[in-house]
């Protein structure tokens, strides 16, 4: 039973919380001989193994540490360049780390904002009429559930395809939305959700359900 | 309204301190404005800024769908006071065209202890549930007025509300309402 986070997309398409939940952390770190027998690319800002999948690290991981050193964009901290450093058979052998990329602030809101006009699509598709748009978005590793309020706010939940009852939790996230969002004085509408007793009390939601299921909250 | 336990459970509060309370707030508007226009304004104001906060709670709490229908908005409506004041309105006074409605009290919390002073005869006392309802309203995509026609302190029998649909908000509407 894994819940993997919790997204808020306000009225007018932007996101106003997520939540990371139990996102479960890929990190391999493995002493390299030279010559590195995994091919690298830098996109993105970020060194991402290409080809040469093996020992748990796979195609789509990003390199993050070299000799215990945290890598940034595609320099260390002493403003070497990994990726000549990595071609001179002087700096073997070598340890590095590769971890599973997280996504950024800024990327989350950027598919937010995606989901928002796929969700219109989905309901404009629909050969009957009212259509809700999209409820749930399923793929191999996870399912994504989602939820309109009747005043347009879309509450969505990214679980493991197995878990159960994900209907109820969203209601119940609203529920607290109402609560500790809302009723905080402090709060104005359509922003971001800044409120912790909102954070805590969601947090405490997700752990129940995942260990003792839906019934229990 | 908040939770104490996992479980629904609404918070009950001693409806005297929500009275006293709201009497506060509204002398202490009359003491800053010395205008009673501009207080019933102000009161509706803050009762549109609570409405389009409280609708959210109405219907996580409720579940409720969709109105299509006004009469099905006047249940709606009159459930919500139950929910949050604890109190039933009567239904009645239905236009012909199905259009407005009254909302008639026989006891209002707001007012259990209040006596209207002379210089405040045209004071709405509880305007400020005129705007809650247009906020509330609001955020599901309905444009409602409403107002005052008769009212308990000024010696009427009852407090009459009076709601009428203005119209539906048809470019508010969310992606797959349409």
């Amino acid at each position: 039973m894994v819940i993997y986070g919790v997204y808020i997309v306000s009225k007018s398409g932007g996101l106003i919380f997520n939540h990371d939940h139990n996102v479960p952390k890929v990190e391999t770190e493995k002493t390299f001989t030279y010559p590195l027998d995994i091919h690298l690319n830098y996109e993105n800002k970020k060194i991402v193994v290409a080809f040469g999948q093996r020992d748990g690290i796979k195609v789509g991981h990003v390199l993050t540490s070299v000799n215990g050193n945290p890598v940034n964009g595609r320099e260390l901290e002493d403003g070497r360049d990994v990726l000549d450093m990595l071609e001179k058979p002087e700096n073997y052998p070598i340890q590095l780390k590769f971890s599973r990329s997280k996504m950024t602030t800024n990327e989350k809101i950027f598919l937010a904002s995606m989901f928002y006009p796929l969700f219109a699509i989905a309901s404009q598709l629909s050969p009957e009429p009212r259509c809700s748009g999209i409820e749930v978005l399923e793929a191999d590793t996870f399912r994504l559930y989602c939820y309109q309020t009747l005043t347009g706010v879309k509450f969505m939940v990214v679980a493991e395809p197995t878990q159960a009852g994900m209907d109820i939790l969203l209601k119940r996230v609203y529920e607290l939305y109402a609560d500790y969002a809302l009723k905080n004085p402090f709060y104005s509408l359509e922003m971001p959700i800044r409120c912790e007793l909102f954070e805590t009390h969601l947090q405490s939601l997700l752990e129940t359900v995942e260990k003792s299921g839906i019934s229990n909250v | 309204m908040s939770r104490t336990g996992p479980r629904l459970d609404a918070k009950k509060v001693n409806s005297e301190l929500f009275t006293l309370t709201y009497g506060a707030l509204v002398t202490q508007l009359l003491k800053d404005y010395e205008n009673v226009e501009d207080v019933n304004k102000q009161l509706e104001r803050m009762g549109y800024n609570m409405g389009i906060r409280l609708i959210e709670d109405f219907l996580a709490r409720t579940g409720s769908g969709r109105c299509y229908d006004f009469r099905d908005t006047a249940e709606k409506i009159q459930s919500g006071f139950k929910i949050f004041l604890g109190i039933t309105p009567t239904i009645t006074n239905w236009s012909p065209a199905g259009d407005a409605f009254s909302l008639c009290f026989e006891t209002n919390p707001l007012t259990e202890f209040v006596e209207l002073p002379d210089h405040c005869l045209n004071l709405k006392y509880c305007n400020i549930l005129t705007g809650v309802l247009r906020g509330a309203c609001e955020m599901v995509q309905m444009e409602v007025a409403s107002w005052f026609v008769q009212d308990q302190l000024k010696n009427d029998s009852v407090t009459e509300l009076r709601v009428k649909y203005v119209k539906r908000l048809e470019d508010a509407i969310p992606a797959g309402e349409d």
